[in-house]
């Protein structure tokens, strides 16, 4: 017979931690708490960084590059750092990788098995809450150097308008109004949101300085990734709106590249 | 000391199954139907958040007739199950077959046990096909299983009904079913179908866009196939 036993809570994470604790091996363990070190130098797994989001008149952009270091050396070209969470919320993720990518992917489980069991999708501010404790739960693993910091947008739906929450690597969880940038190059790529923000800008405004963005980042920072030509990959870039999340194609981003290099 | 009453076990079966018969038949019916594009499933519900038909995973869909409380608990668990198991392996070895099993041993045990009442629930789980398997393969098909209340299953093609009068709903869309159907094709031919029946009986349920569930396993972009339809969209489809 089917254990009914946790038929009562809408908690994937919690369910995971009871049941299946061998498939958070490296989420919620407690021994890293108590046993902090560094690893070893040789010991180099693949880093993710800059990621941003940028608010604008109809909900949020969010963006990535999509380079992995694997210390001084290149890991991977291709990563994916921006991941949809639901119709009206994406989560992008600066950090060690491996790590980064279980709590996009269990984020996205928990977002999706609260709609379905439940029949309301949770609340964009109950969204952000609960990333928190997800960032909370790899405390032990942040403190061997195998960091995930999130970043977290989406539309708020009652609000009617886009909201971008950062988080700290113990958890806490801070709004932002207009944009933020994490990441290795996240200071750089602030610095020229900073400089082109405006309030109630549209699309193709928003789309054009994060592109910037996460030039200057690329420029600054050596683990971030430019957009690279020859090979044909660019950042991924996902528009957040009441609509839903959508991702801006590629041949567009290809574009705004080239426009944006030709004004050099 | 005193002895027990010798009772055979065809006598036990029997007894069980009149005892949900008698449930069963009280309970309102989902239609389940392969159209165009997918699979529409239909119910007599005129309630707005109590569903009988819901989502489990990307491409597998619920319908439940009987007792509420009895299926909404494996709704639910098997959503939990199908999560899991996605995230141990993948997303797409989530399957209909894999889940009916589950919900069938369950049933089953439950039927069986001395100490437990059978559940007075039948369940439909369904599958969209997945259009982008190679030409020919299996796997673009649709899937359909019915599980009765002792977690015996069938697979089902092109259509299937559970509930209270699912034998005379069955016996009119033999009559009427054609391939390839447009959604709003489709779905006239459910609620005919469901007026037929209800004229027929005694409470005489009107159907209208207001007191029908409709839902539909559609072909999309979106890695989600499910999608419920609003009251809106279901009068458009129904005056086409």
């Amino acid at each position: 017979m089917l254990d009914l036993s946790d038929y009562g809570t809408s908690d994937f994470f919690q369910i995971l931690k009871r049941r299946h604790p061998e498939l958070l091996t490296t989420l919620n363990s407690p021994d890293a708490v108590s046993n902090p070190h560094v690893p070893e130098s040789s010991f180099q797994p693949y880093e993710g960084t800059t990621v941003l989001a940028v608010v604008y008149d109809a909900g949020v952009v969010m963006a990535g590059d999509r380079q992995a270091t694997e210390g001084y050396q290149v890991g991977e070209r291709r990563i994916q750092k921006v991941y949809p969470v639901d119709r009206h919320a994406a989560v992008a993720v600066a950090g060690a990788a491996g790590p980064c990518i279980e709590m996009a992917r269990l984020f996205q489980v928990e977002v999706e098995f609260y709609e379905k069991t439940e029949g309301v999708s949770l609340s964009l501010e109950g969204q952000a809450n609960f990333l928190s404790h997800l960032v909370r739960a790899n405390l032990g693993l942040a403190m061997q150097g195998l960091m995930v910091l999130p970043l977290f947008a989406g539309y708020d739906v009652k609000r009617q308008r886009g909201r971008i929450f950062k988080y700290d690597a113990i958890g806490g969880r801070y709004e932002e109004d207009n944009y933020y940038a994490i990441g290795s190059g996240g200071k750089d790529a602030r610095s020229t949101l900073k400089k082109c923000y405006t309030p109630q800008m549209n699309r193709q405004d928003a789309l054009k300085i994060v592109i910037e963005a996460l030039w200057d980042a690329a420029d600054e920072d050596i683990a971030t990734g430019g957009p690279d030509l020859i090979r044909k990959i660019f950042p991924t870039l996902y528009t957040v709106t009441k609509a839903g999340v959508t991702e801006v194609p590629e041949a567009t981003v290809e574009t705004l590249y080239r426009e944006f290099i030709s004004r050099l | 000391m005193s002895t027990p009453y010798y009772v055979s076990p065809e006598q036990i079966r029997q007894d069980k199954e009149d005892f949900v018969r008698r449930g069963i038949a009280q309970a309102k019916e989902v239609v389940v139907l392969e159209y165009k594009d997918g699979l529409l499933m239909v119910a007599e519900n005129p309630r707005k958040t109590t569903f009988k038909i819901s989502e489990i995973y990307d491409r597998i869909a619920f319908a439940a007739a009987g007792r509420i409380a009895e299926y909404e608990i494996l709704r639910v668990v098997g959503i939990r199950e199908a999560e899991i198991k996605g995230f141990r392996y993948y997303r797409e070895d989530v399957t209909a077959k894999w889940l009916t099993n589950l919900y069938s041993q369950h049933m089953g045990a439950v039927a069986q046990a001395w100490d437990a009442k059978p559940l007075e629930i039948e369940l439909l789980v369904c599958e969209l096909g997945a259009a982008d398997a190679p030409a020919g393969s299996t796997l673009q098909n649709n899937r359909i299983y019915h599980i009765a209340f002792d977690g015996i299953y069938s697979e089902e093609e092109k259509y299937a009904v559970i509930g209270g009068r699912a034998t005379a709903l069955t016996d009119i869309l033999r009559q009427h079913y054609t391939d390839s159907l447009e959604m709003s094709a489709a779905l006239q031919l459910v609620t005919d179908t469901f007026r037929t029946v209800e004229a027929e009986s005694e409470d005489d349920y009107e159907i209208t866009p207001q007191t029908i569930e409709v839902a539909c396993l559609e072909q999309s972009t979106e890695r989600r196939k499910f999608r419920r339809l609003s009251t809106d969209e279901v009068t458009t489809l129904l005056d086409f």
